[in-house]
């Protein structure tokens, strides 16, 4: 192959997906920055005035929800890495033969859609259902509603049912890269660690652990970024009081119609969430993430 | 009784386990098994729940068994017609997001050129991204351009934001390839075209499946971006979302089921294939 | 003359034209012939201009540390390496512009590179089929039958041992009678016991095809081995190229005495002549070196590094110093390390002319009085002292022949 060719064969290659991201995510991003800058009404349309007023008052008015989002997600996150880390563990290093069948027990939710999942979590939660009544019985309730987590003899419609939906959602988005970091740590390395004098917790805090931080940031980023923008959860498992930033996106937009509020709140949660993420990952010490 | 006694004869003294000793042995595997069955708790309850006949509108509560929904999967008013576009646009999508992405992910993999990083940031973005922010953008851009809702800007919005996973599971296969492999094809005799064919492409095949399936999955499980592109197009999702209003027709649990079915049984027979592929890799 | 510090070491013996062999003038045009062929990347020169020429049907080794070039320079040969400067010529042919898939050579990679997705069968029928070959299965059967794997025509590469994938590699590469074939390490990833097995059975194969093969190789006792030629190579350079048997009695640089075998260097100084040897004196000792195994034109006054192999050295307890004849090299000495391997012992010795010599004894009469501490006396034949140049590093190709090289990869 001649030389100039060589050098044009991978811009070739590129071109039908880039030019995909680029007209159909970078510019419609564009846009959407110089529409949260826009005033106007729906019947006289809107027009560019440099209104920057606009994300004054969004975070003025909605202030509530972006704290709500960000730690709704927040917690959701760690309860993920909570759950999501034995269940990883187990299947890298002590499920032996049945290793395929949970891996596969792990993915396979992801096919059933996530809506009707979500809706089964209605039913799970009902407040007749044998869960809630046995936390009544039990008085997990009682501490939780004095946490101020849930309400009354209820669950649905608290803050509990959707950090409980959101990590319930996200788990395998944990999982996944858990797993992929601790398969490939070498069992014989916890092995060695123990003939070098460490108990099973020393050998998991200073062996395991930080080989699968990797695993460990990839997993909680691709947990906390979607969390933090859902409004499912908070739709169908939350009422009024629990509602997510996502929420009043969709409904300024789908509803309410005032674009640009719409464009302001997605570029707030944008940099939020990018500016939480920036210190995350330098904090961690991973960057080589993309 | 006589088998336990001669057991307990022949062994050496039988080590003896507490529960507690037991427990912080096995603490890992009980703590997962619990997570396991909170992942596969809802999709239990859809399971037995699509066996309801409930009393009312609301499908919550047990009512009596039957298997009604099961033998009338279509017995619900638009529910089959939203399933029918929903499969439609995933298989589309997911034709259009893996030709895009592998493409993508070959010149990122096999070239260095000017731009690289950039790519690879672009690439990456649309998974940085809360979907609520990419739909709402992509809504608002086609609405100024005065272009129609419903298909075709769903297909667009689901093709967008499948590409970048196709390209991470692509790009990540290619990777792990031996570059040897291809060399070695180039010195039996085979054209850069004959490489591809007949090494390339079928070595990074278990990658392109995988990012195929993903994409598939992710576009036919899509609400969130679907809401804000689909006009008065309602895809199953949306169909689900807007019964929840209502009251969720059974039939819901019965499609969501025999979703998850096919879906273990795809993981399964994957899983055969891409495990003696693995195994391959490793040794050689 | 007194060597003075003009050549850096390494340049020294490029002067002596490695490359050019037995010219061609005439005869059958060489298998291989590279001429002023070299690769760099941006500033680090991975291989230096060479000359090269390697006879038609002979078994040649590339032998160096890791890093050397020695691999760049057998890719160049494939193809799959595009020269910075040169040509590669194939049977008298240029060969540089083309593509690999258009050379009449083939490659047993290192680590095989057998496709996974393809069963033994079609990894070995690749080759033909891409040429649009007829007769395919036949040859496939008859080429397993020669490296004895017949019954294994069905399995996947990933089912066979380290030995049979290696047989494989080399029955897909041989089946397509390349003019030459060239070996990347092909060895490397085996143990010791079977690693030994298959240097013969290579060796075997080759008198039988009569293809001419190169051999790319860390090893220095595998090329020995199995090689008609050897060129050891050193910071991409060739630093001395000849049969093994010569390469190890008359090493041309320190380089290839250490790192082929081990070689006792002593510095010494030239007092003068006798006849056709030169005398010399190290720490008060007097030796002798015959003229014309000394690598360096010195005269009295100059330095030499003389050198011997350790099994050339006969070690006696310093109590019968007196029984050794007349006419031989011989320094005093003190045990400081003895090691037991078998057919021999190894013993370090401390000595006035050098601190650390090593002497392997047979295993024949073992004298115990030779234990850590003892007082002996080795001697040894003069002809069997070769001179190297003394202006070089005494200790290049120590590390590089111990360890693959790791001095020379922060380079690359």
């Amino acid at each position: 192959m001649n030389p100039a060719r060589r050098r044009l064969t991978p811009y070739l290659l590129l071109l039908a997906g880039v030019a995909w991201l680029l007209v159909f995510f970078v510019a419609p991003m564009v846009y959407q920055a110089s529409t949260s800058v826009q005033t106007g009404s729906l019947d006289k349309g809107f027009r560019v005035t440099w209104h920057f007023a606009t994300y004054w008052d969004a975070l003025r008015e909605y202030w509530p929800h972006f704290v709500r989002s960000l730690l709704y997600a927040g917690i959701a996150t760690a309860a993920c890495l909570a759950i999501g880390y034995p269940l990883a563990y187990m299947i890298a290093f002590r499920a032996g033969r049945w290793r395929n069948v949970v891996m596969v027990l792990v993915v396979a939710p992801f096919f059933t859609s996530f809506l009707i999942r979500t809706l089964a979590w209605e039913t799970i939660l009902a407040d007749q259902g044998p869960v809630v009544r046995f936390l009544d019985a039990v008085h997990v309730l009682d501490v939780t509603s004095w946490l101020h987590v849930t309400q009354g003899h209820r669950v649905l419609a608290t803050p509990l049912a959707v950090v409980c939906g959101l990590t319930y959602n996200f788990l395998p988005f944990m999982i996944l890269p858990l797993y992929t970091s601790l398969e490939r740590v070498d069992a014989r390395l916890h092995e060695a660690a123990g003939d070098l004098y460490a108990t099973a917790l020393t050998t998991f805090r200073t062996v395991t652990f930080p080989l699968s931080l990797p695993g460990v940031v990839a997993g909680t980023l691709l947990t906390f970024i979607p969390a933090s923008g859902d409004y499912i959860n908070a739709e169908l498992l939350g009422s009024t009081n629990q509602k997510m930033i996502g929420n009043v996106i969709q409904a300024q937009f789908l509803r309410v119609l005032d674009y640009p509020t719409a464009a302001a709140l997605s570029f707030i949660l944008m940099a939020a969430i990018l500016a939480i993420v920036t210190v995350y990952i330098r904090r961690s010490g991973t960057e080589e993430l993309v | 009784m006589t088998r336990t006694t001669r057991t307990a004869a022949t062994r050496t003294p039988p080590v003896r386990t507490s529960p507690v000793r037991w427990l912080r042995r096995n603490a890992v595997v009980v703590a997962g098994t619990l997570a396991l069955c909170y992942l596969m708790l809802p999709n239990v309850v859809v399971l037995v729940f699509s066996f309801n006949q409930p009393k009312g509108r609301f499908n919550y509560t047990w009512n009596h068994f039957s298997t009604d929904a099961w033998q009338h999967p279509c017995g619900v008013a638009d529910m089959c017609g939203s399933l029918g576009l929903s499969l439609r646009i995933a298989v589309y999508s997911t034709i259009g997001a893996t030709l895009l992405g592998t493409l993508t992910a070959f010149a990122l993999a096999r070239y260095r050129f000017r731009g690289r990083g950039a790519t690879n940031m672009l690439i990456f973005l649309p998974m940085a991204m809360p979907e609520v922010v990419m739909g709402a953008s992509l809504g608002t851009l086609f609405l100024n351009m005065r272009i129609r809702f419903g298909f075709w800007t769903i297909l667009i919005a689901h093709v967008m934001f499948c590409l970048s996973f196709v390209v991470v599971a692509v790009k990540a296969r290619l990777a792990s390839m031996d570059p040897r492999l291809e060399e070695a094809a180039q010195d039996l005799y085979a054209t850069p075209l004959q490489t591809f064919w007949r090494i390339t492409l079928p070595l990074a095949a278990p990658g392109i499946a995988a990012g195929a399936l993903l994409s598939f999955a992710l576009s036919f499980d899509d609400y969130i971006i679907t809401s804000f592109n689909a006009g008065s197009a309602v895809t199953f999702p949306m169909f689900v979302w807007g019964s929840a209003q209502r009251g969720t027709p059974v039939q819901v649990n019965v499609i969501g089921t025999a979703m998850f079915v096919l879906a273990v049984l795809l993981v399964v027979a994957g899983q055969f294939a891409g495990g003696r592929r693995r195994s391959a890799r490793r040794t050689v | 003359m007194t060597a003075p510090r003009t050549d850096p070491p390494a340049a020294a013996p490029d002067d002596a034209a490695p490359g050019t062999g037995p010219d061609a003038a005439g005869a059958a045009p060489d298998a291989v012939r590279l001429t002023g062929l070299g690769k760099s990347y941006g500033s680090f020169t991975a291989v230096h201009p060479l000359d090269l020429a390697v006879p038609a049907g002979s078994f040649f080794a590339l032998l160096g540390a890791s890093g050397c070039g020695k691999t760049t320079t057998l890719r160049m040969i494939a193809g799959l390496e595009e020269p910075s400067t040169g040509t590669v010529a194939l049977g008298g042919r240029d060969v540089t512009a083309l593509p690999p898939y258009k050379r009449p050579v083939n490659t047993v990679f290192q680590h095989y590179a057998l496709f996974p997705h393809l069963d033994v069968h079609e990894n070995v029928a690749f080759g033909l089929r891409r040429r649009g070959v007829k007769g395919v299965k036949e040859q496939v059967a008859e080429m397993l039958e020669l490296v004895q794997l017949g019954g294994l025509a069905r399995r996947k590469p990933h089912q066979l041992s380290g030995g049979q994938q290696q047989r494989v590699a080399v029955a897909r590469a041989l089946i397509n009678k390349p003019e030459v074939l060239l070996l990347d390490e092909p060895l490397g990833a085996l143990d010791l016991k079977l690693r030994r097995q298959m240097q013969l059975e290579l060796k075997r194969i080759q008198t039988e095809v009569g293809i001419t093969f190169i051999h790319v190789t860390h090893d220095q006792e595998e090329a020995m081995t199995m090689a008609d030629t050897v060129a050891v190579m050193n910071a991409g350079r060739v630093e001395q190229l000849g049969a093994p048997a010569d390469l190890y009695e008359n090493p041309g640089s320190t380089f290839v005495a250490n790192f082929l075998g081990t070689s006792n260097l002593i510095e010494a100084e030239v007092t003068g002549t006798s006849g056709t040897d030169l005398t010399l004196v190290s720490a008060g000792q007097r030796l002798t070196l015959p003229a014309a195994r000394c690598r360096t034109a010195v005269g009295p006054g100059g330095r030499v590094l003389a050198g011997v192999r350790p099994e050339k050295i006969t070690l006696v307890h310093g109590d019968d110093a007196a029984a050794i004849p007349e006419g031989r090299n011989r320094v005093p000495g003190r045990i400081t390390g003895s090691g037991f391997t078998g057919v021999a012992t190894g013993y370090v010795v401390d000595s006035p002319v050098c601190p650390e010599l090593e002497v392997v004894v047979p295993n024949v009469e073992r004298d115990s009085r030779l234990v850590p501490g003892a007082p002996v006396v080795l001697h040894w034949n003069p002809a069997h002292t070769f001179g190297l140049d003394a202006a070089q590093d005494i200790d290049a190709g120590l590390d590089a022949g111990l360890d693959a090289g790791l001095e020379a990869e922060p380079a690359a």
